[in-house]
């Protein structure tokens, strides 16, 4: 299964990305933002980072990048995408999901190891955990802030859009604590915390990150 | 040429963490008088001959703004006569 990572100007975690595809039994395969390419990939990870340095808003001049015209297609019609982090804030600016990550609460940069509530485990990224299993993964960001008008939150939280929750602690002030969120389908997944920085014991707390990159290897076997 | 501002601010359901903290700034320089302080952005575009409204509208709601959090303010230049 090949599974397409996304290079935009500073992107940090694609070569950490390519690692966990790897480790998961996947091929990883490296796609360029400026291209209309994506290489007949059957999944795609937008990766963690400072795209353009977050200038405007973070992921806002990524997400207009000519590559994600036809991710937005793609997704559209059912290619599953995960967006970490700085892709998450590319695929929220995108359009593909809902609500937008601002300036955390505090104002300070955080990184730490974090606890997750997997809230969905039907997604197409997910289906390797168990619903409210709990989880460990590292969280960095400075502009991690969920957040979504009141009305919006109510409507997401009802049609069970929330993927993951921050447990022990609210890394940044996210609306309601929430962590991930998925398209309708269940395709498009984002979250802020880096699965890919936890899927071998010698470098991360945990290897729970894992089981979002063998979820998509195992949809994708269903689906082929 | 003309110029075209543009002035994006956050929902004022959106909180504004970065407005609150300048906030604090000016009670501690004892300008206890400020109730609020909203940070945003202040955008000032230079373009050939007359302005396309529709555009720039265009331009300010898909770019410039996320008008999901955000909320934009046009100016256009004032239309000469002669």
């Amino acid at each position: 299964m090949r599974i397409g990572v996304i290079t935009f100007p500073g992107s940090l975690d694609d070569v950490d990305a390519a690692r966990a595809v790897r480790l998961a039994g996947g091929e990883p395969v490296a796609l360029w933002h400026a291209d209309h390419d994506l290489k007949d990939v059957d999944a795609v990870v937008l990766p963690g980072g400072f795209s353009y340095g977050d200038y405007l808003r973070a992921g806002a001049i990524a997400a207009r990048s000519p590559l994600m015209a036809d991710v937005v297609a793609a997704a559209r019609g059912g290619l599953p995408v995960l967006g970490i982090c700085n892709g998450f804030q590319v695929l929220c600016e995108a359009g593909l999901l809902p609500g937008a990550l601002t300036r955390n609460g505090h104002l300070h940069f955080r990184n730490r190891d974090q606890g997750l509530l997997v809230e969905r485990a039907d997604t197409a990224w997910t289906s390797s955990f168990e619903q409210g299993q709990r989880i460990v993964v590292p969280v960095k960001n400075g502009e991690g802030r969920y957040v979504a008008a009141p009305a919006e939150l109510d409507r997401l939280e009802g049609e069970g859009r929330v993927v993951v929750r921050y447990v022990d602690g609210n890394p940044n002030g996210s609306s309601r604590d929430i962590a991930g969120v998925t398209s309708a389908d269940g395709r498009v997944v984002g979250l802020m915390p880096h699965p890919e920085h936890a899927v071998e014991e010698l470098t991360g707390p945990s290897v729970d990150g894992l089981g979002f990159f063998t979820s998509v290897l195992s949809a994708l076997v269903v689906a082929a | 040429m003309s110029q075209v501002v543009v002035d994006v601010v956050l929902k004022p359901e959106i909180s504004d963490p970065q407005g609150q903290a300048v906030l604090g700034a000016l009670g501690r320089l004892g300008h206890t008088g400020v109730r609020s302080v909203r940070q945003g952005k202040h955008f000032v575009l230079e373009v050939d001959g007359e302005p396309d409204e529709a555009e720039l509208r265009q331009i300010a709601e898909t770019l410039l703004a996320n008008p999901v959090i955000e909320d934009v303010e046009l100016h256009l230049p004032a239309r000469t006569t002669d």
